[in-house]
C-alpha cells in the first residue's frame, strides 16, 4: 500500500523530499512561519511520520503565501512550495476542506468569478466572498473609499470566448 | 521593438494606474504593444491552490493565442508573470502534460515563446541610456526602496532577469530617472499577497514590516511592479507606518514629462500627492 509519503512525493513529482535534512533554511526565510502551527521542515517530517490527518487538516498549508523563498533556498531543492500546493490539493479531494474557512473561501469566490467571465471581476468577487465567509462588514470603509476613487471596476470587460475558459474548468475538474 | 502584452484582471480594476502607466511608457519608450486577443485570467494563487491542471492550463489557454503572433509577451503584473512562466516551465518539460494540456484548450502548444517583465525589457533592451535621455524632470528628493516581492524573481531557475536575492536593476531604473534610491534588505520579503482579504490581521503585520524597514532605509516611497504587493503596501499599513507607494512605470512617466500622473495619483490609497507637491515634481 502506498504510504502517505509516496503519495506526496508522486504528486510533487520532483526531488523526493525525504532529501530533507531538517537544516531548517526553509523555515528561517519562511514569511510565515509566524502563524503557522507546524514549521515547514517540521510538515516533511511529519509526513515521513504518516501523519495524514494532522498534515491535511492543519491551518499551517492554507497559510503558506507561496511566495517560493523556502524552494529558492533549500540546500536540497526539494520545493516546499510545490508540496503545499499538493497538499492543500490532497486536503480538499480527500473532503477534509481547509482549516482556514475563510482562505477557501477567497479561492473559491476568485474561481467562480474567473469561470463565469473568463476574467476576474473584483467587486463581484469581494460580494461572492463575503456571502461565502459570512464576514460580511470588514473592509466597508476601505471599499467605499475605493469606489469613491473609481478604483473598482463592476464592468470591466469579459473574455468574449467564455466557453472555452468553462471548458478549461469542466475538463480539469 | 513589437511585444504582445498581457494585461492581467487587474488591469481594468485595481490596477488601471499600472496599466495606463505601462502604456505610456511603453509608447514614448518605443515599445510597441499589441494586446493578446480575447485573454482570460491566469488562475493567480488560487488556482494553483486548489488545482494543479487548472493552473497550467489557464495561462497555457493565453500562451497559445500569444504565439500566433510570435513575439515575446510582455507582463506587468508580477503574479500574472510568474503563473505564466511557471506553466510554461511545467509544459515544456512534460511531454504528457503538454500533450494533455493541446486537448484540454483545442490546439498546438509551440515552446519557446519568451515571457518577460517590463523591469526586464526597459533596463535590457531599451537600456538605461535610452531612459535617461528621455528623462525631463529628474526625480530629485524621491527617495524610493524597490520592491521586487516574491513572483518577479522565484524561482530562480523558471523566472530568472536579476539576481534573486538583491535585485539590482529596478534601482538602476529609478536613478536613471534621477532618483535617490535607497538600499534595503526587504527587496524580495513578502507582502502576504492573496491573503490580504482572507486573512488581513496577518498581512497587516507584514506590511507594517516592510513599511517600517522601509522608513528605517530612510526612504519616502515605496517602488513596485506588482499590484498585489501595491494593494496590500497601499492599503494595510497601519496610519501611522503608511507611506506613499508608486507602480515604478508612473514615476517614468512622471520623469519623461508624460501625462497621466495626476489622474493615477488620485487612484492611491495613501495619497501620494503632498510628497510629490513639496518635492515639487508636478
Amino acid at each position: 500500500m502506498k504510504t502517505f509519503l509516496d503519495e506526496v512525493n508522486e504528486r510533487i513529482d520532483g526531488v523526493p523530499i525525504q532529501r530533507c535534512y531538517h537544516c531548517r533554511k526553509c523555515t528561517a526565510g519562511c514569511p510565515m512561519a509566524f502563524v503557522m502551527e507546524y514549521n515547514p521542515n517540521k510538515v516533511i517530517k511529519m509526513i515521513q511520520m504518516g501523519k495524514k490527518d494532522e498534515v491535511l487538516g492543519s491551518s499551517t498549508i492554507w497559510l503558506c503565501a507561496s511566495c517560493e523563498t523556502c524552494i529558492t533556498r533549500c540546500p536540497n531543492e526539494v520545493d516546499i512550495a510545490r508540496m503545499m500546493d499538493v497538499l492543500r490539493q490532497m486536503a480538499l479531494e480527500s473532503g477534509k476542506g481547509s482549516r482556514e474557512k475563510s482562505v477557501l473561501a477567497f479561492h473559491e469566490a476568485f474561481l467562480s468569478s474567473i469561470k463565469s467571465g473568463g476574467r476576474l471581476n473584483e467587486p463581484m468577487m469581494m460580494v461572492n466572498y463575503k456571502l461565502k465567509s459570512g464576514d460580511l462588514f470588514s473592509d466597508m470603509a476601505l471599499g467605499l473609499d475605493m469606489f469613491t476613487k473609481g478604483k473598482l471596476s463592476v464592468f470591466a470587460p469579459k473574455t468574449k470566448d467564455v466557453a472555452s475558459v468553462r471548458k478549461i474548468f469542466e475538463k480539469t475538474r | 521593438m513589437k511585444v504582445s502584452l498581457y494585461p492581467g484582471c487587474s488591469a481594468h480594476g485595481t490596477a488601471k494606474e499600472y496599466s495606463q502607466s505601462i502604456e505610456a511608457v511603453s509608447h514614448a519608450l518605443g515599445i510597441e504593444t499589441h494586446e493578446i486577443d480575447d485573454w482570460s485570467c491566469c488562475g493567480a494563487t488560487s488556482a494553483h491552490s486548489t488545482n494543479y491542471k487548472l493552473s497550467v492550463a489557464l495561462p497555457a489557454r493565453n500562451l497559445m493565442i500569444a504565439q500566433k503572433r510570435g513575439l515575446d509577451v510582455m507582463i506587468p503584473c508580477a503574479a500574472c508573470f510568474n503563473r505564466f512562466k511557471m506553466a510554461q516551465h511545467q509544459i515544456e518539460k512534460d511531454k504528457a502534460l503538454k500533450a494533455e494540456m493541446e486537448s484540454i484548450i483545442g490546439g498546438t502548444y509551440t515552446d519557446g515563446i519568451s515571457i518577460r517583465n517590463p523591469i526586464d525589457i526597459i533596463a535590457n533592451d531599451i537600456g538605461l541610456d535610452t531612459l535617461e535621455k528621455k528623462v525631463v524632470r529628474k526625480l530629485e528628493g524621491l527617495k524610493p526602496v524597490s520592491y521586487y516581492g516574491c513572483l518577479l524573481l522565484r524561482p530562480p531557475e523558471v523566472c530568472r532577469f536579476d539576481d534573486y536575492e538583491n535585485p539590482v536593476l529596478l534601482d538602476k531604473i529609478l536613478a536613471a530617472c534621477g532618483a535617490d534610491v535607497k538600499k534595503w534588505s526587504f527587496k524580495t520579503d513578502c507582502c502576504g499577497g492573496s491573503l490580504s482579504i482572507s486573512r488581513t490581521d496577518i498581512v497587516g503585520k507584514m506590511v507594517n514590516k516592510l513599511a517600517s524597514m522601509a522608513k528605517e532605509a530612510g526612504a519616502n516611497c515605496i517602488v513596485t511592479a506588482c499590484p498585489l504587493c501595491m494593494a496590500n503596501l497601499d492599503m494595510r499599513a497601519d496610519a501611522g507606518l503608511k507611506m506613499p507607494v508608486f507602480y515604478f512605470t508612473e514615476l517614468l512617466a512622471l520623469a519623461m514629462g508624460l501625462p497621466g500622473p495626476d489622474k493615477w495619483f488620485k487612484l492611491h490609497i495613501t495619497d501620494p500627492m503632498p510628497l510629490v507637491q513639496s518635492l515639487k515634481l508636478m
